[in-house]
Formats: structure tokens, sequence, C-alpha cells
């Protein structure tokens, strides 16, 4: 067995490295470790580009009846005289939301962080198949190229907002944006979630086939638990959003009428009868809902490694923590209902769909909670990963709590469509994502490119953000209350609105000054590309299994035969050992002072070693102490 | 390499199980499909099907159970190492497919002779046309993996290979056809 491991591996390597060029490395790669690196570098170029748009929107918010002489420069006639037009606004949020929740917190995410660390963590040579995974990457590059695109349109980018309901989206001459804008979103769309699919089906049988020997499931680091989850709640909804696409192309370009019905536009009776826009709201939040989840669920994977880690903690609650996962994964799918209580559905399904939220909430406060337990009394190190591990854990509770306010279909009739869901999902999963995405680039930088992050920067970047995020945010809760809309444009023209002006304009400095910020990160993450310090293998001296390979990328991950597991990945300050860290690769022979009855999982023959080895020591050391 | 490795193996059983994952992701799709046909349909009596299908779904259903029979005995044959008769039923099948393509096709000239089109203010009549259409889809994927399971044998490739083609092909071939009967009892039910 041992023999045909080491052959195998020496084969593998031989045909590796044939003939490897500069477009088969780093092109058109199909070694999954290269290939989180393109879906990570792409995700920060997305991310800051829909930085820049949320900026220039907020420079409306903010300043309503200011102009910018620069911004028609830079923008021709969509700012004409200095200030963002209407229709152009409503692109900015669109596009905003669209890069946002897909391109960064997705593809972004789970595309980079599954991708490294499945294989790698895992003790796989790649992924099932590393040619549709490489397929995968290149589906989302030309998504975001078109994305882009679409800003290139006489017409403008898609309009309707990211969840772009019917008719707005339906009718190519209700607005500007519903015109090519909105085809090319909906051509983005469409090669975004075939990415999608591929990469969770690769992610999903690497995870249930292709673990090296001892990885049972239950000793898999709760970040491939995340990843895993995540796929599999991305193969049950993202086909969802293609039967609703499908229909709305069917509707837009065949003259069907799945999503219209009497309609009138510019004094014009259309033809289109019999449709019902309701219709699309079922598909979409039946996919809308599961995906805030993919773009959570990753997140706090990554959290819960980086937290334990750092704690020098085994995680409070590794069981639960899997369980919670699973229960999440399992009631996403059940609560859509939530954001359409104001479609006047029946009251009774209402109240369905109000329990069935609020039961979410279970589950969350579980994973809270064991994070606030596994930080207690831990020997915390402060590393710029933790920092923004806590901070997300921070965004989770103060972003959920409104969630309850949210689920009350009661309460949520005056909430819906107001800056209250704003404030909202943009802690518990604007923010939370991003600090759990920033959090995995700290905390595995060494792993991808070989060298450290300052740790400087990285704390400069980590207040700026946490305290920027929490004022942009946190007035729009009391915005909301008091009944201001979201998507309005020009808010003051409303009198009870008036007074939010200057509010609107503290969020504004507040998200200058921490889109600012980000060059701090941008400068740290590519600077430390060809100047940081050299990685160690183990910076953080951690268990799993990525630690193990060596800091030179090679293909298929292990020089020589794959490591076996021998225990779970949170053994650290275990009682009795000389170290606080015990790897997964080390064997319960080598820790006999500090292995557990339990360790041995009913194992007689080794319980019995170890008893032998006990009778032999003790006596001895306790001599000795005398 | 003629000899094949543990290791390589174990990469056909997770490409295999890929394929198993693409089927769940298609059915979804179908799922959800049908799903917005009874939330469509539901919101008023005016919607719904309102014609009895067209006869030629019954032969098709026939056809397709028949393909699905001649799939097996193809992957049989490939188990057995009698290759003749494996390339004879992978022909056979995508005949019989073809065949279930264009009698798909004659339904919907029948429809529209009905006066049921496409473009209709009663959705779930063009509900008809989506169903099977996107199954027609899936159908043409098949054939292209049925083609290239029989191009697989001509070449000669190792046996593991071919037989992980039919393997694969065979799951994909099944779910089609199952599928297929899935949405004909769905449209009879709700006719
Ligand atoms: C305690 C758990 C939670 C509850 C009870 C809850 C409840 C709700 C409700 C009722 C809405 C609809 C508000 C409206 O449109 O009127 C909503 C919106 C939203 N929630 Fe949550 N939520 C929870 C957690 C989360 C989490 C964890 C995420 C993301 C990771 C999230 C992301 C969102 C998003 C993105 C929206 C707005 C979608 C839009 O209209 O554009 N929520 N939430
Ligand atoms: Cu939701």
């Amino acid at each position: 067995m041992a023999s045909t491991a080491i052959h195998d591996s020496a084969a593998h390597h031989d045909h590796g490295h044939h003939h490897e060029t500069f477009l088969t490395k780093y092109i058109f790669s199909q070694d999954h470790k290269m290939i989180a690196k393109q879906f990570l570098i792409t995700g920060i170029v997305m991310g800051v580009i829909a930085m820049i748009l949320s900026v220039l929107f907020r420079l409306q918010l903010g300043w309503p009846d200011k102009s910018f002489p620069i911004l028609e420069t830079f923008l021709g006639k969509w700012a004409e005289g200095g200030r963002i037009k209407p229709d152009f606004y409503l692109a900015l949020v669109t596009i905003h939301g669209t890069m946002m929740v897909f391109f960064v917190l997705t593809a972004g995410l789970s595309g980079t962080f599954s991708n490294l660390l499945i294989p790698l963590q895992l003790g796989a040579r790649d992924m099932a198949s590393p040619f549709i995974n490489m397929l995968s990457y290149w589906f989302f590059f030309l998504a975001c190229v078109i994305m882009m695109g679409s800003f290139f349109v006489e017409s403008g980018p898609a309009s309707a907002g990211w969840t772009i309901y019917p008719p707005l989206s339906a009718l190519p001459k209700a607005i500007a944006g519903s015109g090519l804008g909105m085809t090319l979103w909906l051509v983005s769309m469409t090669l975004f979630v075939a990415s999608s699919l591929m990469g969770a089906l690769n992610y999903i049988s690497t995870v249930l086939n292709m673990r090296t020997k001892g990885m049972d499931l239950w000793r898999m680091p709760l970040t491939i638990w995340a990843f895993f989850l995540t796929a599999i709640v991305g193969v049950l909804s993202f086909p969802v959003l293609v039967s609703a696409v499908v229909l709305l192309i069917f509707d837009r370009s065949f003259g069907t009428s799945f999503y219209l019905s009497d309609i009138v536009v510019q004094g014009q009776v259309l033809p289109n009868q019999g449709g019902s826009p309701i219709l699309w709201e079922h598909l979409f939040w039946f996919l809308g809902h599961p995906e805030v989840y993919i773009v959570l669920m990753p997140a706090l994977g990554i959290t819960s490694e980086v937290i334990a880690t750092n704690s020098r903690k085994p995680i409070f609650g590794y069981h639960a923590m899997v369980y919670s996962l699973i229960g999440i994964t399992v009631l996403s799918f059940i609560v859509w209902g939530h954001h359409m209580f104001v479609t006047g559905m029946n009251p009774f399904l209402g109240g369905v769909f109000m329990i069935t939220t609020l039961i979410i909430a279970v589950p969350s406060a579980v994973k809270t909670f064991n994070y606030l337990a596994t930080l207690w009394r831990g020997n915390i190190r402060f590393t710029p990963a933790m920092m923004f591990a806590i901070g997300l854990v921070s965004f989770f509770i103060s972003g959920g709590l409104t969630g309850i306010f949210l689920g009350n279909a009661a309460l949520d009739i005056n909430l819906h469509d107001t800056y209250f869901v704003v404030a909202h999902f943009h802690l518990v999963m604007g923010s939370a994502s991003i600090f759990g995405m920033l959090c995995g680039v700290y905390h595995w930088y060494p792993k991808m490119f070989g060298r450290m992050m300052d740790e400087k920067l990285g704390y400069l970047h980590f207040w700026l953000t946490f305290i920027g995020a929490y004022l942009v945010f946190f007035p729009m809760h009391f915005m909301g209350l008091d009944g201001v809309p979201r998507r309005y444009y020009a808010f003051t023209e409303f009198e009870f609105m008036k007074e939010w002006l200057s509010v609107n304009a503290f969020i504004s400095w507040a998200a200058i000054i921490a889109a600012l910020a980000q060059v701090a990160f941008l400068w740290n993450f590519f600077y430390s590309m060809f100047y940081g310090k050299k990685a160690p293998q183990n910076p953080w001296e951690s268990n799993t299994m990525e630690w193990t390979t060596p800091v030179e990328h090679l293909h298929g991950n292990w020089p020589g035969e794959i490591p076996t597991v021998y225990r779970w990945p949170y053994d650290y300050s275990k009682p009795g050992h000389d170290k606080d860290f015990i790897p997964q690769t080390t064997p319960l022979s080598q820790t006999m002072s500090s292995n557990l009855p339990h360790d041995f999982e009913g194992n007689v023959e080794a319980e019995k070693i170890q008893a032998q080895w006990k009778s032999e020591v003790k006596p001895s050391a306790a001599k000795k102490k005398a | 390499m003629a000899n094949f490795t543990e290791q390589d193996k174990a990469n056909l059983k997770a490409k295999k199980f890929l394929v198993w994952l693409f089927v769940i992701s298609s059915f979804m799709l179908f799922a959800a499909l049908t799903s917005g046909f009874i939330v469509y349909t539901a919101g008023s009596v005016e919607r719904g099907i309102k014609i009895s299908l067209p006869q030629s779904f019954m032969y098709s259903t026939a056809v397709i159970v028949l393909s699905s029979i001649s799939m097996h005995l193809a992957y049989l044959s490939a188990k057995r190492l009698q290759f003749a008769k494996q390339q004879g039923y992978l022909l056979l099948t995508m005949a019989l497919g073809i065949v279930f393509f264009f009698l798909q096709l004659s339904s919907w000239t029948y429809l529209t002779q009905q006066g049921v089109y496409f473009v209709n203010p009663n959705a779930s009549q063009s509900f008809l046309y989506v169903f099977t259409g996107a199954h027609l889809l899936h159908v043409f994927a098949g054939l292209m993996m049925l083609l290239n399971a029989w191009i697989g044998k001509l070449k000669n490739i190792p046996q593991v290979n071919n037989l992980f083609r039919l393997e694969s092909t065979s799951i994909f071939w099944h779910f089609i056809d199952i599928l297929w009967i899935y949405l004909y009892v769905f449209l009879l039910l709700n006719q």
C-alpha cells in the first residue's frame, strides 16, 4: 500500500512538470492553489471597483445639492454638471450590490478558500476535476468582464436593483438600464451561475471522495465543513435562479407573459397578459436567501479555524458548530418568504415563514456563543487575522439582532424597503463576510504567497475598517425606523426626510475614510508578495494539514506520500504535552503524555499500550517529585 | 500509462460522483420550474393547461424507456468486454434518442395547430414549451455523451476509461429518462 502510494506521487510528479509554460502555469492553470489565487485577485479587483461605485452614490446621498465637476470629467453624460444623474444612481446601487454579493463574497470568498484549503486541509493532490475547476474560474472571469462591459454601453448598466424584480427588469423600455445593460447582466449572471456550480460540484466530490487516510468526516476542520455545506446550498439553490432567469429572458425577448400583466408604458398598453411578478419573487428568493448563507458560511468556517488557532484552545463545541451549520443549511431553504411579507401573501403563510425565520436565530446563536466561549480565557494572540475574526463575531451579533426584528411580519410591514434593512444586511452579511474574507487572507497569505504580510499595516487596516463600518451602517437603523426608504435618489425632496441630510453627510464621510483605509490593505497585499518577510512553514503554529506542505508550491502538494491523519484539528494547549499544539499528522504514539481515554475511539490495543506506558512512567515521575 | 494506479481510480470515482451531483442540480432546475408552474397556475382560474396533451407524448415516453434499456445493455456489454455489442447498443440508444427528439418537436407542431402558442396570455401553456425545451437540451447533452463514449471505444481507449464513460453516460441517460417520466406525470396530473 505504502509503496504504491510513493510510486503514485512520483509518477504524478513527472507529468506535472513536463512542459509547464507561462500560459499553463499562470493563466490556464489547473492547479488548485493557482486557481485560488486567481479567484482571490479577481475578487479583490471586483471589490475595489464595487467600493468605488458605493463612494460615488454616497456622494449623491451625502451632498445631494452639490456639484463635483471632477465627476463629469470621468463619467461624462452620466454626471452632467458634476452631479450624478438619477438613472446612473440606480445603475450604481444595482451593480454595487451584484458585484459585492456574487463576485466578491461568493466567487471571491468560496472560490479562493475552498480551492486553496479543501485539497490542502484534507490531504488531496488536487480537486476531483482540475479541468472543470479551471473552467469555473474562466467562466467567472468572463462574467466579470461582461458585467464591467455594461458600463460601456450607451444606455448604461442594469438598474433594477440586485434582485432585478420584474416588470422593471422585464421591459427593455421601462428605464434606460433595462435595455442592453439588463441583457448583459443576465448573460453575466448565467455565466456566473455556471461557474459557481462547477466549483460547488468539485468541492463536494473532493470532500467526499478524496480525503487522506485517517481523515474521517469528524476530523475535518470546521473550514472544510463550512465550505462543504456552502457548496451543497449552492448546488440546490443556483439552479432555481437559472429557471427564474430563463423565464425572464423569455418575457424580455420572446414576448411571453410569465411575470407580466396589465402594463401601460407611456400611454401604450402592452400585449402581455396574465403573468405574475410574485412568481419571480418566489423563484428569486428561493435562491436569494440561501445565497446570503452561501456568502456567510465560509466566513464562519474561516473564523472558527482562526479563533481556535489564535486562542490556543480547542474550538468550543466542535460538534455543535457542525450541527448548527447543518441546521442553517436546512433552514435556509424554508425561510425565503420573509422577503415577501408585503406582497399580499396569506397571513397564515406569513406566520409560517415568520416561525421558520426566527428558528434560524437558534443555530446562529449557538455559533456566536461558541466563538465567545472559545475566546474565554484563551491564550489569545492578536494577529491581524484574529482581529478580523473577532470583528466578524461583533458584526454577526449586531446585525443578527436586527434580523429578529425584521423576521416579525408585523414589524416588517413598517421596516420593509427602508434603511433598517440596509443596515441589517450590511452588518450581518456585508461586513461580517468581508471581515471573514480578510481574516482568511491575512491568515493564509503565507500559504498562498510564501511570505508574511506586514502586521502594523494590518492593525491600521483593521481599526479604520472596523470603526468605519459601524459609523456607516449603525446610523442607518435610525433612518429606517423613521421610514426613510432605500434606493431613493433624492430623499431631500420629501419634507420629513430632510432632517436626515446631516446624518447622510456624516455617513458619506465615514464611508470615504473606510474606503481610503483599504489602500493600507492593497499596499500590504501587493508589496508583501514581493518584499514581505519569508514565511516559515507553520507561522501560526497551527494543527491543520496545509502547514505540513513545503512553503514552495508544488504540483501535487506533498513531495512524498500524503501524510496520514491521527487526530482532530483542535488539539491546542492539551494538558500534558510540551507544546501548545499537536498537528493532525502526529500519531498518538508520539504523544503518550497527553493522550486521553476518548482519543483512542475504542481501540482496545492502543488503550492497553497507553495503560502500560502510564504504569511505567507515572511511578518514576512520582518518585522524582518526592 | 498502461497500468492504472490506485490514485487514478480514486479520481475516476470522484469524477463519476460529479455526474451524480450534476444530476441533482439539474433536478433542482426542473423542481423549480414545476413549482413555478404550480405557484403560477394556482393564482387564478383562468390559468392552467386546459387542453389534452398531445398523443405523441405517449410514443416518446415509450421510445425513451426503450432507449434506457438499450443503454443498460450497452453498459452490461462493456462490463463483459463484448465491445462489438457495446458499440451496437450505443448506436441504438442514440437512434432512439434522436427519435425521441423529433417526436417532441412534432408535439410542438401539434400544440401550435391546437392554438396553444409559446407566447400566450396563459403562461401555464407557455410552461409546456419550457418543460419540454429544457428537457430536450438535456437530451442533446446526453446524445453528446453517448457519441463521446462511442468514439472513445473506436479510438480504443483503455478499458478503465471506456467503462468510466459508459457508467457516467448511463447515469445521465437514465436520469433523462426518469426526468421525462416525472414531467409527463406532472403534466398529466395538472391536465
Ligand atoms: C437571525 C437571523 C436573521 C433573521 C431573522 C433575518 C431576517 C431578515 C428579514 C425578515 C429580511 C427582510 C427584510 C425586508 O426586506 O423587509 C432580511 C433581509 C436581509 N437579510 Fe436577514 N436575517 C437574519 C440573518 C441574516 C444573515 C445571517 C444574512 C447574511 C449573511 C442576512 C442577509 C440579509 C439580506 C442580504 C437581506 C436583504 C435583501 C434585500 O432586500 O436586498 N440576514 N433578513
Ligand atoms: Cu433572507
